[in-house]
């Protein structure tokens, strides 16, 4: 069997856990304790998890967060289950799900126990923005359910091996794994913290209570009334149409990410990457340490996207940045094989005669990030499109709260920014919280000034993120104002 | 075009900001270029800098050194999240002294023999590495490269034996 695992990496020691073996297809599959089933298959050189309903064609890894489901899977007879976000366990059988699931199948899951919490303050999302707001809160007295569908604390941070930049207030100079290391430590310090890992909030009822299906060994289904929400869902990757954009192999940049960083599955041996924002700079360069050839990194717009000293450590390794150009078809038969890059005219026609073949397995796509915000939507918040964003978002109040009363949004799901501006958003959301729940001190209500006043009148003005937040003061009211949104008067 | 086109920055862009050091400064021994050149919401250098000698009043203005204060001591080297930082000592008579960050594998050991890489990933000659430590599993390398490539080289790659 192909091995895909890394040994010996610049920054990051993989420390395997226990050895554990479950079925694939009735094949024994070896495993670490700590790896989803699909990286644990990709380890070992499966590409294709699934067909897809109509026309068969494969499906590979492609979000590797459980956000877009490629992966679904059968896990020991359970349909639907995103193999990315479920961890290995001693035993268990895995089938690919060929297409729609049966729902007589999902016979298993007809018992599964019913269990009711009440809290003060209800987290879903475990990243930057969720632990911050988590800690904050329980600091300041409060009782705090946080629950998470991935079984890893952190978010998008566990993947990120570069030094952050920003305030140092925030971690900045601290690579990304170690700050949710940090973080996830505090959490289990606070007995007023109840962490539900793999649990997933799957719907807003009434009266403020979240519905959370807990998946695993022992599955619940988890009835939380909370007096306050925060939810700080992130976001997911967006997709680029091409041709021959369903192969496997054609994945999320922060997808192949996830393999090579949280895992050490190198996600194959020669890429190029789409899309010059920050995350596809960043990856390019970890690929590089991962030991991937990066063949280049294409860039339909005449300039770089993300900030020129990313771009600046990846262009002095010898990786090409091909301004206007882009992807315009994948080819292989049940996977990438090769692929055809082109370069564009101003008005963003591609030129003929311009095609380049690239001998690539990998076509990594970073084109920007989509806000998570179902859950809103199912909620009833007022949202509104804002391309700056990233998409539709949750209209809220300076103080993070949406015109849903109590339901409070953080990080990612408001609009794409970073990690450092997800944990400011996570604290004014804790403090704004803490005010509701009548847990909030003078000091809180000034802490929580001080905060807006430095994330939108110092950091934000950086030229470099400016335009997030063009399009987040598009999205953000006073109380005054959404008090009328509420009522139905909209801006 | 500019640097943000380009991926790299041209030494008369580098000069055009201000953020090269007057020849005498280099001649005198090791002091730090910043090629950071765009402002960006970061201040880690100003905080790591054991002699204050990195200024900016808003997080995202752009670093800039007094050359005076620096020693080219390399502290910040390593702790840029940008990789923007590099000292260059003129004062050696026949080779240049440059220090820059690396993250790769082989690890770096003093006395070897490695490629010279310009700021586009061009090979611009061989060079010796004459220093190399660490800081949170960066390396600050320091190499010595033929005196005409101190404002060329910027970074280095070590060949598997
Ligand atoms: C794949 C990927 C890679 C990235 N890489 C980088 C990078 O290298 N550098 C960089 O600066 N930025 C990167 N980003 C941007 C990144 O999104 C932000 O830096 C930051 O992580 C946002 O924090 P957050 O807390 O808002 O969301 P996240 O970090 O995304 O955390 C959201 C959490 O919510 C959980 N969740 C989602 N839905 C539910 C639900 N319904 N129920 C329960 N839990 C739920 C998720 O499991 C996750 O743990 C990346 C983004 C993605 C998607
Ligand atoms: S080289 Fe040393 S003295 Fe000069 S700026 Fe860096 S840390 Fe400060
Ligand atoms: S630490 Fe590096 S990236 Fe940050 S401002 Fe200083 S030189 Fe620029
Ligand atoms: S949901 Fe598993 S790869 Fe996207």
């Amino acid at each position: 069997m192909p091995d895909y695992r890394i040994y010996e990496h610049p920054i990051l020691d993989f420390r395997r856990g226990r050895r554990v073996k479950f079925y694939y297809r009735d094949k024994v599959i070896e495993a670490y304790e700590g790896e989803s089933i699909l990286a644990a298959l990709y380890a070992v050189g499966y590409r294709v998890f699934n067909r897809s309903p109509k026309l068969g064609l494969p499906r590979g890894a492609y979000c590797m967060i459980g956000k877009c489901s490629s992966c679904l899977s059968i896990v020991d007879g359970v349909p639907n289950t995103r193999i990315c976000i479920e961890p290995v366990r001693e035993g268990i059988h895995v089938e690919p799900q060929e297409g729609l699931a049966d729902i007589r199948m999902a016979r298993k899951q007809e018992n599964v126990e019913t269990v009711k919490v009440e809290t003060d303050l209800l987290v879903v999302g475990g990243g930057p923005a969720g632990l911050k707001a988590a800690l904050v809160a329980a600091e300041h007295g409060a009782d705090v359910v946080l629950v998470n569908d991935h079984y890893v604390l952190g978010g998008q941070l566990v993947k990120q091996t570069h030094k952050f930049f920003g305030s140092r207030d925030y971690f900045g100079g601290t690579r990304g794994f170690r700050i949710a290391e940090i973080l996830s430590k505090k959490i289990k310090e606070y007995n007023n913290i109840h962490v539900y890992t793999n649990g997933f909030a799957y719907g807003y009822f009434k009266d403020g209570v979240v519905g959370v299906a807990v998946h695993g060994e022992h599955p619940l289904n988890l009835l939380v009334k909370a007096k306050t929400i925060i939810a700080a869902l992130g976001a997911a990757e967006k997709g680029l149409d091409f041709e021959g954009n369903y192969l496997p192999g054609v994945m999320g940049a922060g997808g192949a990410q996830t393999l090579m960083n949280q895992y050490g599955v190198r996600p194959g041996d020669r890429a190029v990457v789409v899309g010059s924002g920050n995350v596809g700079l960043i990856i390019a360069y970890q690929l590089l340490q991962a030991g991937v050839k990066v063949e280049a990194l294409a860039e339909i717009l005449p300039r770089i996207g993300g900030w020129f000293v990313h771009a600046a450590k990846i262009r002095r390794l010898g990786v090409k940045i091909l301004t206007r150009h882009s992807i315009v078809r994948a080819a292989g038969l049940e996977r990438v094989e090769k692929a055809v890059l082109q370069a564009y005219d101003e008005h963003f026609r591609p030129i003929p005669g311009t095609e380049k073949e690239l001998d690539v397995d990998l076509v990594l796509i970073s084109i920007g990030l989509q806000p998570d915000t179902k859950f809103f939507a199912q909620a009833g918040a007022v949202m509104k499109w804002v391309p700056e964003a990233g998409g539709l978002v949750p209209i809220r109040t300076w103080g993070q709260e949406t015109s849903v009363e109590n339901l409070f949004v953080a990080g990612d799901a408001s609009g794409i920014e970073e990690a450092t501006t997800a944990f400011i958003e996570g604290e004014i959301a804790a403090l704004s919280a803490l005010l509701k729940l009548g847990l909030g001190s003078k000091e809180v209500e000034e802490r929580r000034g001080k905060l807006i006043d430095f994330l939108w009148n110092e950091y934000r003005m950086a030229p470099v993120v400016r335009r997030a937040r063009e399009g987040k003061l598009k999205v953000t009211v006073s109380e005054e104002e959404m008090k009328k949104i509420r009522v139905g008067e909209y801006p | 075009m500019s640097y943000k086109e380009k991926g790299y920055i041209e030494p008369e862009e580098l000069e055009n900001l201000g953020l090269l050091p007057p020849r005498e400064r280099l001649e005198k021994g090791p002091v730090v270029i910043a090629e950071c050149p765009e402002e960006i919401p970061c201040n880690i250098c100003v905080h790591v800098c054991p002699f204050k000698a990195i200024k900016m009043d808003k997080i995202y203005e752009i670093p800039r050194i007094d050359w005076g204060k620096c020693i080219g001591c390399g502290v910040c080297v390593p702790q840029c999240p940008g990789q923007a930082l590099f000292v260059v000592d003129l004062s050696k008579p026949s080779q240049a002294l440059i220090t820059l960050p690396y993250e790769f594998l082989p690890r770096p050991e003093k006395g070897m023999r490695v490629i010279l890489l310009n700021r586009r990933g061009e090979h611009v000659g061989e060079g010796v590495i004459v220093k190399a430590w660490q800081h949170d599993r960066t390396w600050a390398v320091t190499v010595s490269v033929p005196k005409d490539k101190w404002l060329e080289v910027r970074a280095v790659w070590i060949p598997e034996k």
